[in-house]
């Protein structure tokens, strides 16, 4: 299985937020995309998850199911964990499992790996940030799919959960698995390539005042 | 479990649990019928006149009430993203989640309809036809009502717009669904005509309303 894209571009609002974005991801690789804030990096995880069309480029995987989308391959872990406060911790995850045509069975494992195990039965209007993340993480180990688009995935974990994550990113990749990792700090995975967005910025915001500097890049390039 | 049958049942959980609009929609169907004798008066041929017309704006306006959260949920907590990925089509995505809608908030109203008719002397043998323009009339409001939830999605407050959106288009549902109860309850024009059309708009309403709503979804998640 291989994930490849060529010359992505990406528009929101009426701005380029990247161009030229490129990558080739194999079985059992994992790509952090890095940039500072509004370099696009959860726009290309929303683009490969099929939620934004690109505005140029091509993407496509080799070796899927041909069935299926890539975002019917791919789970994505976004800012927002999926949660309803109302039901409870197990329906939760019960509700994403069938929705996802997975078992049943594997319901209860994945909540105690995530270590929810003992609060399956808790609304979920009681968990803190964190438990809801890993809530949502326990949705990827319940329902086998090859690619995983992580936003910011351990943004909300406490340094236990961060462990946890990192073992269950390593054992995906041992699986012939691939992540695409949004992320700010280190993902924890030896061997990861890495894709920065601070250089494909084709016109920076005028008067950002972060990252690059605005007079260096204003017209330069505006299509 | 089928997907569709996963995402009915936890839509229906949540409509009947806590914060959900199951109950709401209900209350203010029975707390509207009530308080119309009162602003009306005890002429109880007035009441009998108005009553069909009455039921059903009230019960336009409850099934309106919940409906705002309908996508709005899901697309703030970011359940749509992932509904998205499933694989399901979204037009019966959207089929799923209207008929939940439908079944938690369209049904207690038609079961409390006969009881809440006595206050409008609306008797028994009229209230089954009063009843079943109801129950073959609402499915019409709720996915016309979808195609509304649907635009208004990302919107903070979407409840005004959705009902500015979807009001005018109800008026046929309204028109025919008011007319055929009437029939049931006062004669004598004949009950067939207008529940007929009342049929056919809410099987045209059935088959136009996801396609249409699905459109607004993918515009709206862009």
């Amino acid at each position: 299985m291989r994930l490849s894209a060529v010359d992505l571009a990406c528009r929101r609002g009426g701005r380029d937020v990247f161009a030229g974005i490129g990558f080739h991801l194999a079985a059992g690789q994992a790509l952090a995309v890095t940039g500072r804030n509004g370099a696009g990096k959860s726009s290309l995880l929303r683009i490969v998850g099929g939620f934004l069309r690109p505005a140029g480029g091509r993407l496509w995987l080799e070796g899927g199911d041909p069935e299926f989308s890539i975002a019917e391959q791919a789970h994505y872990l976004g800012h927002q964990d999926a949660v309803k406060p109302s039901l409870s911790v197990a329906e939760n995850l019960h509700f994403w499992a069938a929705f996802f045509g997975a078992g049943m069975t594997k319901v209860q494992d994945a909540l105690g790996a995530v270590g929810l195990g003992g609060i399956a039965a808790l609304p979920a209007a009681y968990l803190s940030a964190g438990q809801r993340r890993r809530l949502s993480i326990a949705r990827l180990l319940a329902v086998k799919r090859p690619i995983w688009l992580l936003d910011e995935p351990a943004s909300t974990l406490d340094a236990a959960g961060r462990d946890r994550l990192t073992g269950f990113m390593q054992s995906h990749l041992a699986g012939g698995g691939l992540i695409l990792a949004a992320t700010h700090g280190a993902l924890g995975l030896g061997g990861a390539q890495e894709l920065s967005l601070d250089e494909k910025i084709p016109s920076a915001l005028p008067g950002d005042g972060l990252g690059r500097g605005s007079e260096a890049t204003v017209g330069a390039v505006t299509p | 479990m089928t997907p569709l049958t996963a995402l009915l049942v936890r839509d229906m959980r949540i409509a009947v649990r806590v914060g959900g609009g199951a109950m709401i929609g209900v209350l203010f169907f029975v707390v509207v019928v009530t308080l119309t004798p009162f602003a009306v008066g005890p002429d109880l041929a007035l009441l009998k006149r108005i009553g069909p017309a009455i039921l059903w704006l009230a019960a336009l306006l409850a099934s309106l009430l919940a409906l705002d959260r309908l996508f709005a949920s899901d697309h703030e907590d970011g359940s749509l993203d992932l509904i998205l990925t499933g694989g399901s089509p979204l037009e019966l995505v959207i089929a799923a989640k209207g008929l939940a809608h439908w079944l938690t908030t369209a049904i207690p109203l038609i079961v409390a309809a006969p009881l809440i008719g006595l206050l409008l002397d609306i008797e028994p043998p009229a209230q089954a036809g009063l009843v079943l323009t109801l129950l073959v009339g609402t499915p019409a409001l709720t996915f016309i009502g979808a195609v509304g939830a649907a635009i208004a999605v990302t919107l903070r407050r979407g409840g005004m717009l959705l009902a500015i959106i979807v009001l005018p288009l109800t008026v046929p549902v309204l028109i025919f669904g008011v007319a055929a109860a009437n029939a049931a309850v006062a004669g004598p024009v004949p009950f067939g005509t207008p529940f007929t059309v009342l049929c056919a708009l809410t099987l045209a309403s059935l088959v136009i309303g996801p396609f249409a709503a699905a459109a607004a979804l993918r515009l709206d998640i862009e």
